[in-house]
C-alpha cells in the first residue's frame, strides 16, 4: 500500500523528521487560503500515486496567495499518468542550499534492509541508479541488530563534511529506520533531503509503501488508505478479498492460484489474445468469491469473453462448478442488453466429473486442457489480435 | 533417493487444530506421510485422530523423533512457530502460512544464517517425494514416482505442470514450491544443488515468475555448477509494471523482475525456457534422452 506524500510527512513530522509547514487542499480557493496563511512562498503540490509529478505540471511555486489559486486550480482535476489529482499539499517553500537522498529498501537478494544515500538528490533515483550506480552508498543492516549510529554517520558523511548537518543527517536516518521498522515499510524515501541556507535539513518530500502482508498489525496506516486514488474494480476486489489486476484486454480472466493466473495470461497473449485481468480466486471454492470474481469482471464493458481456468486440488471442482452456476444464477452474464458473453470453463483435478456434471446441467461445457480452454476464448471473444 | 524428505521423515504439523492443519493432516496421512505429532498450545495430552498433540514442539521432537515441522499458524503468530520450530532440534521447517510480514521474514533469515536448520517457505505448497511422503498442500494423486525434479515459486502452476509430465508417464523424484513471498528460506539455488547431488534426479524443472532476480542467479548457477539438464517456465510475461500479481513477491519495481530479463538469463545459461506450461513436457523428454 503506498501513502501520499502528505501522508508520509505526517508520520515524518510526528517521528521528529523536520517538514516544512503544509496543509492539503481540495480547491483552488483552499490552496489560497493556506497561502494567505503562511504568508510566504508556497510550493503547490499534487498528490497522486506516481512519479513524474514535476514534469507533468504537477509542482509548481506561488509567489503569493493568488498564484497559488492559480496553479492549484490548474493542477486538481488534471491527470497525471492516467490518475486524476483530488488533493494539492500547500507547502511553505525552502531556500534550498543543497539537495541529497535518503532511502531505506528491503533487499529481496540480501534478505534484510539497505539504506541508501546519494548526493544526486531531486531526480529520480532509479535514473541515478542505472546511469550513475557510484553515486549511490549502501548500507545492509542486520535486522535482528537494528541500524548502528556509526552506519548512519559514515553514510551522512558521504553526503556533507560539516558536523551540524552531518548530525542532523544521521539522526534522520536513525529515525527513519526505526519508522521504517515500526511500520513495516517495504520501502520509504526522502528525495530530495535539503539544506537550506542556514544549514537546516528539511524533509522536502516523501514516499512511502507499506507491506501488505503487515496492515493486519497496523489499523492506523489502514484507515489512510485513498480509495480514490485507486481502480475502482480494484478497490471492490480488494473487499472481496480476491487478487485482482486490471488490465486492457478483452478476455476476462478467473484462475485459481496466482502462478497459473499469471500462466493463463500469458497464454491469452500467445495464441494472440489479450487479457483482461489478472484474478486468483485463492484455494477457497466459496460461492460467493466466484460471484464477486464474476461481477468485477463483467463489470469491464471491454471483456468480450469469461475464461475459467481451475486446476482442482484442494479445491475441489465441484465446488467450483457449484458457484460458477450459482453466480450466473445470481447475476446473470449479460453486458447491459449485449449478448450473454461467452464463457469457456477449464477444470480438471479433484471431483472434475461431478463438477462437469454440474455444469453440463446448466448448458456450460468444460474442455480438459489449458490450452485448449484459451484458444477457444481468445476465438469466442473476437479472435487474435 | 529424493531431496528433503523421504521414507525417514517424521513429520509434527504446527497448528494441526486449526481448519487448515487439520484438515492437511488428514491427507498426508492418507497419502502415507508419517505424521508422527501435533503442537497446539493448551491442548497438549490430547488426540488429533490418533495423534499426540503436544504444547510445544520440542516436547513433540523428544517425544516422538521428529525431524521435519510444517507449520499451518495464522499470518500474526507464524513468525513464532518458525522461531520454535527452528530452535527445536528438527532439520526441515516447512512453513505453509501465506501473509508473514516481510520484516519478520527477514529477521528470521538473520536468525538461521549459520544454523543447519531448513527453511522452506513460508506461503508454499511443501514437498513431496511421490509415492514415499508428502509434506504439504499439493494434491497427491496427480505426481508420480520417477526421476525429474520439480522446483517452483507457485502452488497450482506446478500442479499442473506436474500433472502434465504424469500425464505423459514422467515421474518426478521430488517436487517443491519454494514460496511466492519476497523473503524465502529455501531458494532455487539451494534446491538445484540438492537436485544435481541427487543420483535419482535425472534432469530439473525450474518454475519461475516475476519478481526479484533469483531466476538470473540460478541460471548462473546452473551454468557454472550443474551437470543435469534444466528446463525452465517463467510466469507473468504479460504482467504490467508496479502491480503485485497475487503474490507478495510477484512485482516488477524499479524496473526490475521482467520476465523478458529472466527468460533471458535462461537462455544465456542454456536452459530452455518453454512458451507454454505444456511444451515443458517435450523440453523434458528431449533433455532426458
Amino acid at each position: 500500500m503506498n501513502l501520499h506524500e502528505y501522508q508520509a510527512k505526517q508520520i515524518f513530522n510526528q517521528n521528529e523528521i523536520p517538514i516544512p509547514r503544509e496543509k492539503i487542499a481540495q480547491t483552488a480557493q483552499g490552496a489560497s487560503n493556506i497561502a494567505e496563511e503562511f504568508a510566504t512562498k508556497v510550493v503547490v503540490k499534487a498528490q497522486v500515486h506516481t512519479g513524474g509529478r514535476g514534469k507533468a505540471g504537477g509542482i509548481k511555486l506561488a509567489n503569493n496567495p493568488d498564484e497559488a489559486f492559480e496553479h492549484a486550480n490548474e493542477i486538481i482535476g488534471m491527470s497525471i499518468n492516467d490518475l486524476t489529482v483530488r488533493t494539492v499539499l500547500v507547502a511553505e517553500a525552502v531556500n534550498i542550499s543543497h539537495e541529497s537522498y535518503v532511502g531505506i529498501i528491503l533487499d529481496r537478494q540480501t534478505r534484510q534492509p539497505v539504506v541508501m544515500v546519494s548526493p544526486a538528490g531531486g531526480v529520480d533515483i532509479e535514473e541515478v541508479a542505472r546511469e550513475t550506480p557510484e553515486k549511490i552508498y549502501k548500507v545492509g543492516v542486520d535486522p535482528l541488530l537494528g541500524l548502528q549510529p556509526y552506519q548512519a554517520r559514515a553514510l551522512a558523511y558521504k553526503l556533507y563534511s560539516e558536523s551540524s548537518v552531518v548530525n542532523q543527517v544521521s539522526g534522520i536516518l536513525l529515525k527513519l529506520y526505526n519508522l521504517f521498522i515500526l511500520n513495516d515499510m517495504s520501502l520509504v524515501e526522502i528525495n530530495p533531503l535539503v539544506t537550506d541556507l542556514d544549514g537546516q535539513v528539511w524533509a522536502l518530500d516523501g514516499k512511502v509503501n507499506i507491506d501488505d502482508n503487515a496492515l493486519f498489525r497496523h489499523s492506523e496506516i489502514e484507515s489512510l488508505r485513498d480509495p480514490a486514488s485507486e481502480e475502482p474494480t480494484e478497490a471492490e476486489a480488494r473487499e472481496a478479498d480476491l487478487s485482482f489486476v486490471k488490465l486492457d484486454g478483452d478476455i476476462g480472466c478467473i484462475v485459481n492460484g496466482a502462478g497459473l493466473a499469471m500462466a493463463t495470461m500469458d497464454l491469452v497473449k500467445f495464441y494472440g489474445g489479450l487479457p483482461a485481468n489478472f484474478l486468483d480466486i485463492g484455494g477457497s471454492s466459496n460461492p460467493d468469491k466466484v460471484v464477486a470474481a464474476m461481477k468485477i469482471i463483467t463489470a469491464d464493458k471491454k471483456v468480450k469473453a469469461i475464461l475459467f481456468n481451475i486446476f482442482g486440488g484442494i479445491t475441489r471442482c465441484d465446488d467450483v462448478a457449484n458457484g460458477i452456476v450459482t453466480a450466473l444464477d445470481r447475476i446473470g452474464v449479460s453486458n447491459e442488453g449485449a449478448p450473454t458473453l461467452p464463457i469457456v470453463i477449464r477444470l480438471t483435478g479433484t471431483n472434475e466429473e461431478v463438477g462437469r456434471e454440474i455444469l453440463k446441467s446448466v448448458g456450460l461445457v468444460a474442455v480438459d486442457t489449458m490450452a485448449e480452454a484459451v484458444q477457444m476464448a481468445v476465438s469466442l471473444g473476437g479472435g487474435a489480435k | 533417493m529424493s531431496i528433503l524428505v523421504d521414507e525417514n521423515t517424521r513429520v509434527a504439523v504446527q497448528g494441526i487444530t486449526g481448519r487448515d492443519g487439520s484438515f492437511h493432516t488428514r491427507q498426508m496421512v492418507e497419502y502415507g506421510t508419517k505424521v508422527v505429532a501435533g503442537v497446539t498450545p493448551g491442548k497438549g495430552g490430547q488426540k488429533f485422530d490418533c495423534l499426540p498433540i503436544y504444547n510445544t514442539l520440542i516436547e513433540a521432537v523428544e517425544g516422538e523423533g521428529v525431524n521435519t515441522s510444517i507449520i499451518y499458524v495464522r499470518p500474526p503468530f507464524a513468525g513464532d512457530a518458525i522461531y520454535e520450530a527452528i530452535d527445536s532440534g528438527v532439520g526441515l521447517v516447512i512453513c505453509i502460512t501465506e501473509g508473514i510480514p516481510a520484516l519478520e521474514m527477514a529477521k528470521i533469515s538473520a536468525y538461521l544464517k549459520g544454523s543447519d536448520v531448513r527453511l522452506l517457505g513460508p506461503n508454499c505448497p511443501g514437498v513431496i517425494t511421490p509415492g514415499i511422503t508428502k509434506v504439504g498442500i499439493m494434491p497427491g494423486h496427480i505426481h508420480q514416482p520417477g526421476h525429474v525434479g520439480v522446483v517452483s515459486r507457485s502452488g497450482t502452476l506446478t500442479y499442473e505442470i506436474v500433472h502434465q509430465l504424469t500425464t505423459a508417464n514422467i515421474g518426478q523424484s521430488t517436487c517443491l514450491g519454494i514460496g511466492g513471498d519476497p523473503i524465502i528460506g529455501t531458494g532455487f539455488i539451494d534446491a538445484l544443488e540438492a537436485f544435481e547431488a541427487d543420483p535419482e534426479t535425472h534432469a530439473v524443472v525450474m518454475i519461475g515468475e516475476i519478481g526479484g532476480s533469483d531466476e538470473e542467479k540460478a541460471a548462473e548457477f546452473v551454468k557454472n555448477k550443474m551437470k543435469k539438464p534444466v528446463v525452465g517456465f517463467i510466469a507473468g510475461r504479460t504482467a504490467p509494471p508496479g502491480k503485485r500479481m497475487g503474490h507478495a513477491g510477484a512485482i516488477i519495481s524499479g524496473g526490475l523482475g521482467g520476465a523478458e530479463e529472466k527468460v533471458k538469463a535462461l537462455n544465456n545459461s542454456g536452459i530452455p525456457v518453454a512458451d507454454r506450461s505444456v511444451d515443458v513436457v517435450n523440453m523434458i523428454q528431449t533433455a532426458i534422452n
